[in-house]
């Protein structure tokens, strides 16, 4: 079982949680021109990476926030949590 | 190579079996090959065996950081099927399905193929209106496939629950009665002999470490046991195809995800076929064992921990004793997990890439095993002749860019969503 500590709940089991995938995408600026790279690289492709991970989780059994959670992908081990629009140094 | 035979049997035994020739060998890495297959995993021996056999490729080296068939062809729970809708999925697992038929004689090495049938349970009207449609893309395929209604699945599987007040009742299902199971080890265990035998060194204990790469083309890699010069490489690393992509500095449409099964306690012969829960995601079979073989959805997040957590497994065998409710009496015996490919649209990709001579094989996501056979036969056409095979043209790696997507199951992006 993972504990996520929830920066606006506390800490709460995984149960409580849905996975929202890879935190470090961006959507593409929509002012300007988008390249269908760009398109490809935000919709599709994904680093994936083996060991810390920025990831999105959604409290969607507690306060339905959208969250930013570091985690090992190796070990599972959470290291911090952040609120969504939070910046992560 | 010694033929495994009943004469041989018979005459080894006068020394009571301590005679029989190694199954493969154990080389240390020459300097340089015509194909180098990174991964000793199913797919990546099958390659081996079909570049050595169809295309008189021997010059051939596989590259393991493990030991062969100790990732997914070790972890899956060995059903064999080609019950796909689209026909870039249909028409390579039938391939894969007569490769299967064959596999025992042609690799000299019982892998027990056995086709018992695989039954999806539909839950609803739609959902066998659904069954339907599948089924008569099926059959104009060439795959046979038969839609069964409530009483003709309660003839073939009464263990079921079939009472009244249950929350998802069966109304019928969809069957294809040449799909079936296969003993997995041997799978991995036949292609690794036959390849040996023909010439293909067989490297364990080896990880690769980085790649050689000049002016758009490669040169060989870079290994724990020394470089390796090669004209070209193929990838076949399942779960591990991201961490290998990353020293090549290519992003792929796949992320690696966790999956698990489990087997109950061996019980006297009960369930003949494949069954398949249609209001979530379970599956179970009958080993020969007498075990009930037992899986279902992804733990959900992205993991290269190769074990499983148990909400998923308790959430998975929920919907197990929602379909078999006698499941609930069983005590579970074995528990593990494998790392996925999970590619964006559920559909494998099998291709060159933007660097002469590397070639890909990866994003099997839930199928693997079933497509061990196909998938080396077509690689193994796509690097000999560096250019894709008709049954593995869809699995481009560009289909993403160009809108080509092959979505079998209608997920979209996140494929590892359950």
């Amino acid at each position: 079982m993972l504990y996520i500590n929830c920066p606006h709940c506390g800490m709460r089991s995984q149960n409580e949680f849905s996975y929202g995938g890879d935190a470090s995408v961006k959507r593409p600026e929509l002012n300007k021109e988008v390249s269908d790279q760009e398109w490809d690289n935000f919709v599709y492709n994904r680093k994936s990476l083996r060991g810390k991970h920025l990831e999105l989780w959604q409290h969607i059994s507690g306060c339905r926030q959208w969250i930013k959670v570091e985690r090992d992908t190796a070990t599972h081990e959470i290291f911090r949590t952040f609120k969504a629009d939070e910046e992560v140094a | 190579m010694q033929k495994y035979s009943i004469f041989n049997l018979v005459k080894n035994a006068f020394s009571n079996h301590q005679n029989w020739d190694l199954a493969w060998k154990d080389p240390t890495p020459k300097e340089e090959y015509d194909v180098v297959i990174i991964g000793g995993g199913g797919h990546g021996l099958a390659t081996a065996y079909y570049l050595a056999k169809e295309h008189n490729i021997t010059k051939v080296a596989i590259i393991e950081k493990g030991w062969i068939g100790g990732g997914n062809v070790g972890r899956n729970t060995t059903i064999i099927r080609s019950n796909y809708m689209h026909d870039e999925n249909g028409l390579f697992s039938e391939f894969g399905m007569d490769l299967w038929r064959k596999m025992s004689q042609d690799l000299n090495y019982n892998v027990m193929f056995s086709p018992r049938g695989i039954i999806n349970l539909a839950h609803s009207d739609a959902q066998m209106n659904a069954y339907a449609r599948r089924g008569n893309s099926m059959r104009l395929n060439g795959i046979d496939a038969v839609l069964l209604n409530r009483e003709q699945v309660k003839e073939i599987i009464p263990m079921a629950d079939f009472s009244d007040n249950v929350r998802f009742p069966i109304f019928g299902g969809l069957m294809q009665p040449s799909a079936g199971t296969a003993r997995h080890d041997a799978v991995a265990w036949g292609y690794a002999r036959q390849a040996d035998s023909m010439g293909v060194d067989i490297i364990q204990n080896c990880e690769v470490i980085g790649f050689d790469v000049s002016a758009g083309k490669i040169n060989g890699i870079r290994t724990s046991r020394g470089n390796i010069k090669a004209k070209k490489v193929g990838l076949c690393v399942a779960g591990s195809t991201n961490i290998l992509a990353e020293k090549l500095n290519m992003t792929l449409p796949i992320e690696t995800h966790l999956l698990q099964a489990c087997v109950s306690e061996p019980i006297k012969p009960v369930l003949d076929n494949v069954v398949t829960f249609g209001a979530g995601h379970f599956y179970v079979s009958q080993s020969d064992k007498g075990e009930m073989v037992m899986g279902g959805d992804l733990d959900g997040y992205n993991s290269y921990a190769q074990r499983g957590n148990l909400p998923t497994l308790q959430h998975v065998l929920t919907e197990g004793i929602a379909m078999m409710p006698f499941l609930s009496k069983l005590k579970m015996l074995r528990t593990w997990g494998g790392i996925m490919d999970m590619s964006m649209d559920g559909s494998p990709i099998i291709d060159k890439t933007h660097i002469e001579g590397l070639y890909l094989n990866c994003g099997w996501c839930y199928g693997g095993f079933k497509a061990t056979p196909a998938s080396g036969w077509t690689f193994a056409h796509t690097i000999a002749q560096d250019r894709v095979h008709e049954l593995n043209a869809g699995y481009s790696l560009n289909r993403f860019s160009t809108g080509h997507l092959i979505d079998e199951k209608g997920l979209g992006t996140k494929t590892w969503i359950s």
